[in-house]
């Protein structure tokens, strides 16, 4: 018996990046935001090499959960080619020798920014999604303890005065992304800047949301199975993004969120925001044998 | 039927910014039965003023008792508890002064229409008998709407005597309400006071001019001080 | 007087006992008590610091007294309130107790709309159809005397005695139990002050709401108020009915206030 044999080799970092004490911490915090739908669980944010604010609250998550099995996929706004998610995706890569994937339905993690794929995610899937803002009182109360105070009594008046007001000033809820939402019937959260369009996904989901905030140190989650319901007034129904009818230029999806692209003519054009469905219809049209998944959406109606 | 019994009820005024003592009245003793008219004499600061402000509770009494026969029972009108004396106030106590609390802004009629809102009727109700009484003393009808506050002394009093007597009362404390009226508004004002004492209410009156109302005295009291007691009944003692 | 006969049957609505608090050295409150009864409405007079806005802070639970008791004959409300936690205080003035504060600033959210000013308390209380929170937010300003074309602009374009409407209405806009009114037309103009008392007398008589009214204007006191309760340095020097006190004040300092106004 050596020394050598007793201990590890020397390695630049931890695997998974962080350290097992800041994974330990992730994953309690991870568990009591599971146990207390909606409610913002407090942690202590590590350094990682990103700044603050490009979504180091999503990256710890998936730090702590992943493993060398774990199948990873990183969107950006829906695209997994964009800068920040290809940097993300790589860097998870290399610190846990995970494979990636673009592919919705192989994923086993999924990180996001600002997006709900439109293929159904299974039980057996993870999202995280990554939060600039956690706190959905803030707008109302800047103070944060009076905010937790508000929490602690469930007292969200003055979120639907918010709505009474844009509804007063604009004739409509104008509220597009982070609709405050009730989890569980208890607290209001943000459901992260998604649009208006995929809050009606995480109702009822069979997937996992963990909704983490870096640089505000908030996690919270929206375990599978629980109700998510947009704070709407009864008389005032909710209202998704009008996109049931667009198609997508590109790839001819019809029925999904779309990205606006504006012409040089003052017209605009459509292309769908979720990048890999663009992707898989066109393989699809060409006549490649491609899995598309059951969307959330059909036919531009949300499935019951 | 006896409406109030005054027993040894004594009034005077600290003034503490003087550090002195001034009596107003002493050892006062009556009744008054229901459709009794009494009127109280004596030259000026005898009193006579501070008599009815005592039995409306509006100053407060040294000692002795003001036993008022309230539709609730008797009640002493200088210990009871404030809220009977203002439920009793809206409802069978009325005070007709010289002058006009006017709220600014309040027209004349929804000023007299009031107590009869008060006292639960409708507003139209109140508005038509308001009207009614506004014109029966004499104001000019373009005035109705006005405010009284711009009215003259004389106006201002009409709309106050309409305002008091719109409802009929259990007793009516009358403060010089004819100062400053012309003959056509004494007359009504004499009618008005006839009609509610024929339907039993029990007055007590200071009047400058007794001469007006003579034919409704039925008594009358002298305060001034060691005037012969006038009083005809031998079981009042004063 | 405690032992008045009484021949009104109902009881008090609000029943105040020997409420004292002290900041530091200052007792800003000695054994003050107070009874009102339903529809009645209490004046509070007396000069600055006499302890007559503490008082009224204390009866919308804003502050907790050191000792005393305090009881609103309500259904579903029992005890003495000063001992309620934090949570069922703010359920109680949010539903019960209405309260109107010399600054607007303190009652309102001065950038949101003066309807949404008004519909946030019932919002507070549950309610959530929007078409409901318009017309009662509607008919709260328009008892108010509020000109309703202007009801969804906020109250920082407002003149002050907008201000003073909006909270009005926003106080009246769940029929509280008690309206608690806090030198509500200090710095008005006497036109504009003229208007909110007339509205305040008209909504007394028309809906019968029980009011505590603290001034340092005897004139607004003497106007509304039923009785009158006059403080002196944490202490109640005299009370009773309002004419009585400001006809035939008992004590010297009554007096000397009484016969200090022009």
């Amino acid at each position: 018996m050596s020394l050598k044999s007793l201990t590890k080799d020397w390695e630049p970092m931890s695997y998974g990046f962080l350290d097992a004490s800041a994974k330990r911490e992730i994953r309690r915090k991870t568990l009591k935001a599971i146990a207390v739908p909606g409610c913002q669980m407090p942690y202590a944010s590590r350094e990682v090499p990103m700044a603050r604010g490009w979504g180091t609250g999503g990256l710890q998550v998936s730090c702590t959960l992943i493993n060398p099995k774990t199948t990873v996929k990183v969107i950006d706004q829906g695209a997994d080619d964009s800068v920040n998610a290809a940097s993300i995706r790589r860097f998870l890569a290399r610190v846990s020798g995970a494979p990636t994937t673009t592919d919705t339905l192989k994923a086993d993690l999924i990180q996001s920014r600002h997006r709900i794929p439109e293929e159904v995610l299974r039980e057996d899937q993870i999202l995280v999604l990554q939060v600039p803002n956690p706190e959905p009182l803030r707008p109302v109360q800047p103070n944060m303890s009076i905010a937790r105070q508000m929490h602690a009594d469930a007292d969200y008046g003055r979120m639907w005065l918010q709505l009474y007001e844009q509804i007063v000033r604009s004739g409509r809820v104008m509220q597009g992304a982070s609709y405050p939402s009730l989890v569980h019937g208890r607290f209001v959260m943000t459901p992260s800047p998604i649009p208006r369009w995929d809050v009606p996904k995480m109702h009822m989901a069979k997937h996992l949301t963990i909704l983490s905030a870096g640089r505000e140190k908030r996690i919270h989650a929206v375990p599978p199975f629980t109700r998510v319901e947009p704070l709407v007034f009864d008389d005032v129904p909710y209202r998704v993004e009008e996109h049931g009818d667009l198609t997508c230029t590109r790839s001819g999806a019809k029925g999904y969120f779309m990205n606006e692209i504006p012409q040089p003519d003052g017209t605009s054009t459509y292309e769908v925001s979720d990048s890999e469905l663009g992707v898989k219809t066109i393989r699809s049209s060409e006549g490649e044998t491609i899995d598309i998944g059951q969307t959330w959406y059909q036919n531009g109606e949300m499935a019951q | 039927m006896t409406v109030l019994d005054v027993r040894s009820l004594t009034k005077g005024f600290t003034m503490h910014h003087l550090g002195t003592q001034m009596g107003a009245f002493d050892d006062i003793s009556f009744s008054l039965n229901a459709g009794e008219f009494l009127l109280l004499k004596g030259r000026n600061g005898a009193g006579k003023s501070t008599l009815l402000r005592t039995l409306y509770r509006s100053y407060l009494s040294q000692s002795g008792e003001v036993l008022f026969h309230s539709q609730h029972g008797v009640i002493d009108l200088a210990r009871a508890a404030d809220v009977d004396v203002t439920y009793l106030r809206r409802t069978e106590i009325g005070f007709v002064t010289q002058f006009l609390t006017a709220r600014p802004r309040v027209s004349a009629e929804a000023l007299v229409a009031e107590p009869l809102r008060l006292a639960g009727q409708t507003a139209e109700v109140a508005l038509e008998q308001a009207r009614h009484w506004l014109g029966a003393f004499g104001v000019k009808q373009e005035l109705w709407a006005a405010y009284p506050t711009t009215f003259s002394g004389g106006e201002q009093q009409k709309v106050n005597l309409a305002r008091t007597l719109i409802l009929p009362q259990k007793l009516l404390l009358l403060d010089e309400p004819t100062a400053s009226l012309d003959v056509a508004a004494r007359a009504a004002l004499v009618k008005r006071l006839a009609e509610l004492k024929a339907q039993g209410t029990a007055m007590i009156g200071v009047f400058h001019h007794p001469g007006d109302v003579a034919e409704l005295i039925d008594r009358e009291i002298d305060l001034t001080p060691d005037a012969k007691p006038k009083e005809d009944r031998e079981d009042v003692a004063i | 007087m405690m032992d008045a006969p009484k021949i009104v049957t109902t009881r008090p609505l609000l029943i105040a006992r020997n409420v004292s608090k002290a900041y530091g050295d200052v007792q800003a409150l000695s054994d003050v008590s107070a009874t009102v009864y339903p529809g009645e409405v209490l004046g509070i007079v007396g000069e600055s610091g006499s302890g007559k806005s503490t008082f009224l802070r204390s009866l919308n639970l804003e502050e907790t007294p050191d000792t005393g008791s305090y009881t609103l004959d309500l259904p579903d409300v029992q005890g003495n309130l000063f001992d309620l936690d934090r949570y069922a205080r703010r359920m109680l003035c949010a539903t019960k107790i209405g309260i109107v504060y010399q600054n607007p600033h303190l009652g309102l959210l001065m950038k949101h709309s003066s309807s949404g000013n008004v519909a946030e308390r019932l919002l507070v209380a549950g309610e959530r159809r929007f078409s409901v929170l318009r017309d009662k937010a509607r008919d709260a300003l328009d008892a108010s005397e509020f000109p309703l074309e202007r009801m969804d602009a906020p109250p920082i374009e407002l003149s002050g005695g907008m201000q003073q409407r909006v909270q009005l209405a926003k106080a009246i806009a769940l029929e509280p139990a008690l309206l608690l009114l806090d030198e509500p037309t200090t710095g008005l103009d006497v036109s504009v002050q003229a208007l909110v008392l007339d509205t305040l007398k008209k909504l007394q008589q028309e809906r019968k709401i029980t009011m505590v009214i603290v001034s340092h204007d005897l004139g607004v006191i003497r106007t509304l108020s039923d009785r009158v309760m006059v403080m002196r340095r944490g202490k109640v020097v005299e009370q009773g009915l309002a004419d009585q006190v400001f006809q035939d004040p008992q004590h010297a300092y009554t007096q000397q206030l009484v016969h200090a106004k022009l």
